[in-house]
């Protein structure tokens, strides 16, 4: 690792203010320039060693934020990875924007961090923070079975993306937390997904990524949280937190997009091996596993893990924690500023499904506690419309099948529903018969072991793995056979 | 009413474990199994329930298990601790519940030290995760704490930010006397919601070691097993099985074999009267311990404890507690002469240890406390120490007018001169005579002599000898002018006037940390309508009166 730091050094020597993208004027900030060139080498180190595994040396055409405005903010070029500059980009600064919510709701929004909620702020960072570079070690492997050049450079996209957001939670922690701040900073790129000794925080970030279809779910439902909680925080009333998340989902949105069409061209190549070979029956597996699809069944299955492993990561529905971050003006709801209520919330009820001796009842509960309840229900909402988009592509086939997601009590290990069982309809049931049924609704092992024998990586230009639909269009509207990946051999 | 007795096969929140010399003493508390309804115990945060099993567990640890020489402290939970006390349970509860649940808190967490200290049998706590403020201080009682290190799991003593008052249970001062951490970074221990964690937690102290999670069960078990190594507890003997007491109990009245408690309500007293041995002396230690909790010492002290703790939780408007005794001194001499004889035996240890903690909830008794030395009483050796431990001490001076038992006498042993230490490490008689040591010498001259009344009186060693003529007036003068005065400076002066001699960790806690904790829990500022404890979980933020106190 030490001897692939010397590569950046002279970078890092030479007018660095200069080679990182930004526009929060860094070349002033002489302490913030010291504390990022200190880290910047050892992110560097982080991504050789714990990033995609293999391709460091290869041109991936990749798009670079180098603006914050929304109509021209990234070029799209060839770049090797460890090149790309990874750059601290905040969403312009809105002139009088005041606190949106909670109990300073009206007073103008904080430009450094009141230091009654820095533990707090600190804490969000941090967990948010640690989601970036998670998702980047849990998908490192993939490379290695790509579909075709275009995923892979979409694959590359993601993680560089998520490599950026990691910049954008260093920059707060190390701009605005002092020594703890960056600390915290350092110990983003200590931890490692799924290593039993320093794990990631939260627990859907320490599974595995096996396959490309793991991939897609996990862009779809679980880059789709982090949208949410971005969403949450870009209302905060620390307006560097709130600018930062805004370009955040900037960047985000592709992620989802890799994961929904990534998961409807799987979609549709299954539907279309089905329709040449007559196959109406969603149910026959065998044949079309035969053919060398992903059948329908398996494709649900895979839906309700990850949705049920996501739902986890919102927390305990019902939170104090996320209480006091509202009240504070730390982290508001979802799109806040399109809701219309008095933004306080303190007289509010709001309806909470709970688990009330082994049933599940809807209680009405104080809203500031039940703000966790209230972003898990617009996720589902939001998540739920994505997958009505894959329903339309079954109507379009006149095949008669639906991928829904389970209830949301089904297979949870946090919050609410963590000590029942439940099956994906909501039907509440013992241990035995959970476990006995369980088969039907999660991945079995023979599922996972078909996935990957599916996995043989295919690069030459313009071809795609036979499980999966080409796309529509190409990235910056490239044709077909364009070189997304140039691998040297 | 709030019961102390209780036994593992009904625990909710704990589970023992024994691996040999080893036992595991592991804490999932039951998240709706509180004390009274209204709060959740998430998170292992525990309420009074919580402590009495864990006191019981203790005890039991000691008693039933001679060959366990390292109690392993831990969560059954994954990656949490304990989560210290339930707040919404201290938000919701009276002053005097509060009071009352951190000094039985405070009191279980010195017999864990006791046992480390004295009985061989040492804690170890093993943190896997989040050890919250009361969590931390939990862990703060055991010899040696280990901490996992996984880049979550963390110390922390919170209550300053988050909550408005004190890590009351010994927390503030276990960080400087017992793990003697500096005070500058103690301050900053203690401001910080979010706490410490990994090497750094071991830099400042806080912990004895952190290890990876690869690790962390393995080096638990080798570090259990190495400091088992040093134990002098028997490998190979059965234990005493601590069975249910037996209680008789009405509105006014509450028996137990060797303790019987009377309540007068208007007077608002209760008179604790303890009696001397009914069976013959065992022969033998094997036969003492065949005799297991009935021996009576044993039998004694549990009772005594339990009465104790009744009349604290149940029974707040007794002010004045007195303590009479009945029965033969030479009896008791024998019981005690026997203990003596078999100070090296584990379990006749475990008996004289218990009875120096129960002597020492005599000490802490927020009630005005008198022995009365009537005839046909027995206070000789350890039940004369209860003269020494109450607020003062009565004795009748001759015989009762129509009555022929004979006039009350007391006899000192070598149990007041050593075994028996209070609080601040010194005799109850070291105590009494700080500035009078030859007094002291010339008590310790008469031990095993029967000393009447004026004898007694003429050595320091009651307040007053009252022949039959005053007794009952001067009694009832006492009584009734004491249950007159304001209880909370009878509180504070008793206190104040008890611990005389020099200042030990369990004096701060109980002096210092308590009383400034319980000053805090009746300020607004936590309790208020707009205080954190009452805010905390709404997410509401506390409003404070910035005036300093």
């Amino acid at each position: 690792m030490s001897e692939q730091t010397t590569e950046m050094t002279p970078t890092v020597e030479v007018n660095y203010a200069d080679k990182i993208p930004n526009n929060v004027n860094l070349s002033d900030d002489r302490r913030l320039q010291r504390a990022m060139e200190k880290w910047q080498p050892e992110f560097i180190d982080w991504w050789k060693s714990m990033g995609p595994d293999g391709f460091q040396d290869a041109e991936v055409y990749l798009r670079t934020a180098v603006g914050a405005d929304p109509k021209g903010w990234a070029v799209f070029d060839y770049v090797k990875m460890p090149e790309y500059r990874w750059g601290i980009l905040l969403a312009p600064k809105e002139e009088g924007r005041v606190i949106p919510f909670g109990k300073h709701k009206g007073e103008p929004v904080w430009q450094e961090v009141p230091g009654e909620y820095r533990s707090m702020l600190k804490r969000l960072l941090v967990i948010q923070g640690d989601t970036e570079p998670a998702s980047v070690e849990q998908q490192r492997y993939l490379g290695k079975t790509c579909p075709s050049l275009y995923d892979l450079r979409n694959l590359f996209q993601v993680n560089v993306e998520e490599g950026r957001h990691l910049w954008a939670m260093a920059y707060l922690l190390q701009k605005y937390f002092g020594k703890d701040g960056r600390e915290e900073a350092e110990a983003l790129l200590n931890r490692r997904s799924g290593d039993e000794d320093k794990p990631r925080i939260l627990g859907a970030f320490n599974e595995k990524t096996p396959d490309w279809l793991s991939f897609f779910m996990f862009t779809f439902f679980t880059d789709r949280d982090g949208k949410m909680q971005l969403e949450s925080l870009a209302q905060s009333g620390f307006d560097p937190l709130a600018r930062t998340c805004r370009f955040m989902l900037t960047e985000e949105a592709h992620h989802m997009f890799v994961g929904e069409s990534g998961v409807g061209r799987v979609i549709r190549r299954t539907l279309e091996k089905m329709k040449e070979a007559g196959i109406t029956d969603p149910n026959e597996v065998d044949k079309v596993r035969a053919l060398g699809g992903v059948d329908l069944p398996a494709l649900q299955r895979k839906v309700n893990f990850h949705f049920s492993v996501t739902l986890d990561l919102f927390g305990a529905e019902v939170s104090t924690n996320a209480a006091n971050a509202f009240n504070a003006g730390i982290k508001g709801r979802y799109r806040e500023d399109r809701l219309e209520d008095d933004h306080q919330l303190l007289n509010e009820t709001y309806p909470v499904l709970r688990g009330v001796d082994g049933k599940l009842v809807e209680v009405e509960e104080p809203a500031l506690n039940a703000i966790n309840a209230r972003l898990l229900d617009d996720y589902i909402k939001d998540a739920s419309a994505g997958v009505n988009r894959w329903n339309k592509i079954f109507d379009e086939f006149g095949i008669d099948f639906q991928i829904t997601v389970p209830h949301k009590a089904f297979n949870r290990r946090v919050g609410e529903f963590a000590e029942m069982h439940v099956d994906v309809a909501g039907n509440v049931m013992s241990e035995a018969e959970w476990n006995a049924q369980a088969a039907n609704w999660l991945p079995s092992q023979a599922d996972e072991d078909y996935l990957l024998s599916l996995m043989k990586p295919v690069t030459e230009k313009g071809q795609y793995a036979d499980w999966i639909a080409p796309p529509k269009v190409g990235i910056d509207k490239k044709p077909g056979d364009f070189e997304y990946v140039t691998i040297e051999s | 009413m709030i019961s102390f007795q209780t036994n593992p096969a009904a625990y909710q929140h704990w589970e023992l474990a024994f691996e040999g010399p080893v036992a595991r003493l592991r804490m999932g508390v039951k998240e709706d199994g509180g004390l009274v309804p209204g709060y959740e115990l998430k998170l292992n945060s525990y309420d009074l329930g919580v402590d009495i099993e864990l006191y019981d567990a203790v005890q039991r640890l000691r008693f039933e298990h001679p060959e366990v020489k390292t109690v392993i402290l831990e969560s059954a939970k994954e990656r949490v601790f304990c989560a210290g006390a339930n707040i919404r349970m201290l938000g919701s509860s009276t002053h005097v519940h509060k009071v009352n649940f951190c000094k039985f808190t405070n009191e279980t967490r010195n017999s864990i030290e006791d046992a480390s200290e004295f009985s061989g049998q040492r804690y170890l706590c093993a943190i896997n995760g989040t050890a919250a403020g009361g969590g931390y201080e939990l862990a703060l009682a055991a010899d040696h704490i280990m901490l996992i290190d996984d880049g979550n799991a963390s110390v922390s003593l919170p209550e300053v930010p988050l909550l408005a008052v004190l890590p009351g249970t010994g927390g503030l001062t276990r960080l400087v006397d017992k793990r003697m951490m500096r005070r500058d970074l103690a301050d900053v221990f203690c401001s910080i919601e979010e706490g410490i964690k990994g090497q750094r937690a071991v830099d400042w102290r806080l912990v004895d070691e952190t290890v990876v999670s690869s690790q962390f069960p393995e080096a638990v078990k080798a570090r259990a097993e190495a400091m088992a190594s040093g134990s002098d507890r028997p490998s190979d003997e059965s234990g005493i099985s601590l069975e249910p007491l037996g209680i008789i109990s009405s509105d006014d009245e509450r028996h137990y074999a060797h303790v019987d408690i009377s309540v007068d309500r208007a007077g608002r007293t209760a008179v604790v009267l303890l009696k001397g041995p009914s069976t013959q002396l065992p022969a033998d230690l094997a036969t003492a311990k065949q005799q297991g909790c009935n021996f009576w010492p044993l039998a004694l002290v549990r009772e005594l404890d339990d009465a104790l703790l009744y009349l604290r939780t149940n029974e707040p408007e007794i002010g004045t507690v007195i303590f009479k005794t009945a029965g033969d001194s030479a009896q008791v001499a024998a019981y005690e002469n026997f203990l003596s004889d078999h100070q090296g035996d584990w379990f006749i240890r475990e008996i004289i240890l218990y009875m120096k903690r129960t002597l020492k909830r005599v000490d802490y008794t927020s009630r005005s406390t008198f022995a009365f030395v009537e005839p046909g009483s027995c206070f000789y050796g350890f039940l004369a120490e209860l003269l020494f431990a109450v607020d003062r001490s009565y004795m009748l001076d001759g015989q009762f007018e129509d009555d022929d038992t004979a006039a009350p006498t007391i006899t000192l042993s070598a149990f007041n001169f050593g075994v028996l230490p209070m609080g601040n490490g010194l005799t109850r008689l070291q105590t009494r005579f700080l500035g009078e040591s030859e007094t002291l010498e010339k008590a310790r001259s008469v031990i095993g002599e029967s000393l009447l009344a004026d004898a007694a009186e003429q050595a320091g060693l009651v307040t007053f000898a009252l022949d039959d003529i005053d007794w009952e007036d001067d009694i009832r003068f006492l009584l009734e002018e004491r249950a007159s005065y304001s209880p909370d400076a009878l509180t504070g002066m008793e206190a104040n006037l008890r611990f005389a001699g020099p200042e030990t960790m369990e004096t701060k806690i109980f002096g210092r940390l308590s009383a400034w904790q319980n000053w805090i829990f009746q300020r607004p500022n936590a309790v208020g309508e707009q205080g954190a404890l009452k805010c905390f979980g709404t997410g509401e933020r506390a409003t404070y009166d910035q005036k300093r106190v």
